[in-house]
């Protein structure tokens, strides 16, 4: 068999936190030649852990889990990794999934539908997704609602940063500098990204390259003419564009 | 606006049912020797008309004092102003047709002939409006009738969305499917157990389609029911999931509507037990004391969780469903505390006659 002699050994992590869906996934991905099994995972932290460590190329990660839901660990995962989803129901994901080609098996599982999902993912390996992974998220939430907290890692810490003590936020180069508590956490990712899972009736794009939580503006402040600044509650200074102030304007009636 | 004046397709009945009225005024004014019989009709149509107009202004005041809650002296004397006013306008239009009717040929006086017939014409005008307050209450009662069994039947629809909602949530697709990727993943490697999760599966899909129909069941099989759901799921979570029962042997016979604690127990595992790595213990309380049946349903979850959209959708069907049956008298609070949830249900308690 020179064809299965040719194809590259792919290490595999399975992340579910129900254990009989775990055995089975692992059960039909032993079938499936060029699979190493790297491990399982029960939770968003563990997988999150276990990836950096164990270096999967390709995981099969469930939606709903205990600590991290699969979408904010595809948030904290190299984008090199190709994530493949797994739900039992849940319409609103499938929906996002099917719109940004993202892979996903549903359960029951299926032994061939496995395998091809490997096959696919097999393809695009070392590709990076196509899709930002907080625009995918965004997309499987029910409209009107909105990102309760933000996930960051920092080196092999994962940080919860709900909303509502998110203060500000800051375009940085290819990062946003999330601003909660008197701490600054760095992720890679775009500030519009950003704003556009938060609840815009909250966050304000005041500027090109600053959003700010209302919740925290204490007053505004015009420092010459046209230019203007948000004083936030720590006393923090956040610059103030033309447009942001009419977008506050709006928004405070 | 008034309902006869509201709408197109009234007015002329009502004017055809008006003209009767022109004939007995017409009676009363012709008297031999003072007005003919053609000078009262003349006299009478065109003031009947006018007054079957003026007549609908009882409406008014009719709305304003309906007849119980209002104070009798009151709604008397309110009524008597209206009445000797309008009547009145009513005898001076008369005069008025009297004097255009004056400028004909032979008639120069029938304003002066009018004149005499003025207070039993007075009197009938009084009477004609205690007649159209007396309609007019009547009009009243009839439309407050149909406005209750209107907001009855909205009620009934109500309830009935809040049951249909309960059956499309009995049974969620997300355990269902779940159910059934557990069976497969212990067909080969458990295959005993496999067989054990089919049955017991089984058995609760029997058990919520046959509660789902009943308006009340008892808190017994309610119960047994929840065991049905829990112990599929202890297949699924393992060691994660533990329960705990405190049950009072008083509660078991009370009734309840079906599906109350199931879908609060469903939630106390998705959004609660699944939320925690290392699980927890799912707790039950059910006692019955001074007429009252108490429901507790405790879970601890992971601080960190998100709440669910909307609180969960199975809270809101069952405090709309106790509302819908017990009114005030029914107690639902459900409170986040910061590592575990807390379910009370209090109501009146209903025992099988």
């Amino acid at each position: 068999m020179t064809v299965a002699g040719r194809v590259r050994d792919v290490g595999v992590l399975i992340v579910d936190d129900e254990a009989p869906a775990r055995t089975i996934l692992r059960e039909y991905l032993e079938k499936v030649p060029g699979v190493r099994i790297l491990g399982e995972c029960g939770n968003g932290f563990e997988a999150v852990r276990a990836s950096g460590e164990l270096k999967p190329e390709i995981v099969f990660l469930d939606i709903e889990m205990p600590k991290l839901n699969g979408f904010e660990v595809l948030e904290l995962l190299e984008p090199s990794i190709a994530a493949i989803f797994v739900t039992a129901y849940d319409a609103y994901a499938v929906k996002a999934f099917e719109v940004y080609a993202v892979d996903y098996v549903l359960k029951p599982f299926q032994a061939a539908r496995i395998a091809a999902a490997v096959e696919r993912a097999r393809e695009r390996l070392g590709r990076k997704t196509a899709v930002e992974p907080a625009v995918l998220a965004a997309a499987a939430r029910p409209r009107g609602t909105w990102l309760e907290r933000i996930v960051v890692r920092d080196g092999g810490e994962v940080h919860l940063i709900p909303v509502r003590r998110l203060a500000a936020a800051e375009a940085q180069d290819d990062y946003v500098a999330l601003k909660s508590e008197g701490r600054t956490y760095l992720k890679p990712q775009t500030l519009t990204s950003l704003a556009g899972v938060l609840d815009p009736r909250r966050f304000v794009r005041v500027h090109r390259s600053h959003l700010v939580n209302l919740d925290f503006v204490r007053r505004l402040e015009t420092i010459a003419k046209g230019s203007t600044v948000a004083i936030l509650a720590d006393g923090s200074r956040v610059p103030v564009s033309r447009e942001g102030h009419a977008r506050l304007n709006a928004l405070l009636g | 606006m008034h309902p006869i004046l509201a709408r197109r397709g009234r007015l002329l009945p009502y004017l055809a049912a008006c003209a009767p009225f022109g004939a007995i005024v017409t009676g009363l004014l012709a008297r031999p020797g003072l007005l003919s019989l053609g000078e009262a009709a003349a006299l009478a149509f065109p003031m009947t008309f006018a007054y079957a107009f003026m007549g609908l202004s009882a409406w008014y005041p009719c709305r304003r004092l309906p007849l119980s809650g209002s104070r009798l002296p009151q709604l008397v004397a309110t009524h008597a102003a209206a009445a000797l006013l309008t009547s009145s306008i009513w005898v001076l239009l008369g005069a008025g047709i009297a004097r255009l009717f004056a400028s004909l040929p032979g008639e120069q006086t029938l304003p002066s002939r009018y004149a005499v017939e003025v207070r039993p014409l007075f009197a009938a005008g009084v009477l004609l409006y205690a007649l159209s307050v007396a309609l007019h209450y009547v009009l009243l009662a009839f439309e407050a009738a149909r406005e209750a069994e209107r907001r009855e039947a909205e009620l009934e629809i109500l309830a009935r969305e809040a049951e249909l909602a309960t059956l499309k949530a009995q049974i969620r697709p997300h355990f269902l499917f779940n159910s059934l990727n557990s069976i497969s993943a212990l067909a080969s490697s458990e295959p005993s157990r496999a067989r054990e999760m089919c049955v017991l599966l089984a058995d609760f899909l029997r058990k919520s389609l046959s509660v789902g129909e009943k308006k009340s069941i008892s808190v017994a099989e309610e119960l047994a029911l929840s065991r049905a759901y829990l112990a599929v799921e202890e297949l699924r979570f393992g060691s994660r999931l533990e329960v705990e029962e405190d049950l009072d042997a008083r509660g078991d016979a009370c009734l309840v509507p079906p599906l109350l604690l199931q879908p609060l127990v469903e939630n106390a595992i998705r959004h609660g037990i699944a939320t925690r790595v290392e699980g927890g213990t799912v707790r039950l309380n059910v006692a019955c004391a001074a007429g009252r049946l108490r429901i507790l349903i405790e879970n601890p979850l992971d601080p960190d969780s998100p709440s669910p959209p909307g609180g969960g959708v199975g809270l809101s069907n069952v405090r709309q469903r106790l509302t819908a049956r017990y009114g005030h008298d029914a107690l639902f609070a459900a409170k986040r505390l910061s590592d575990h949830f807390l379910v009370v249900i209090s109501v009146p308690a209903e025992l099988p006659a």
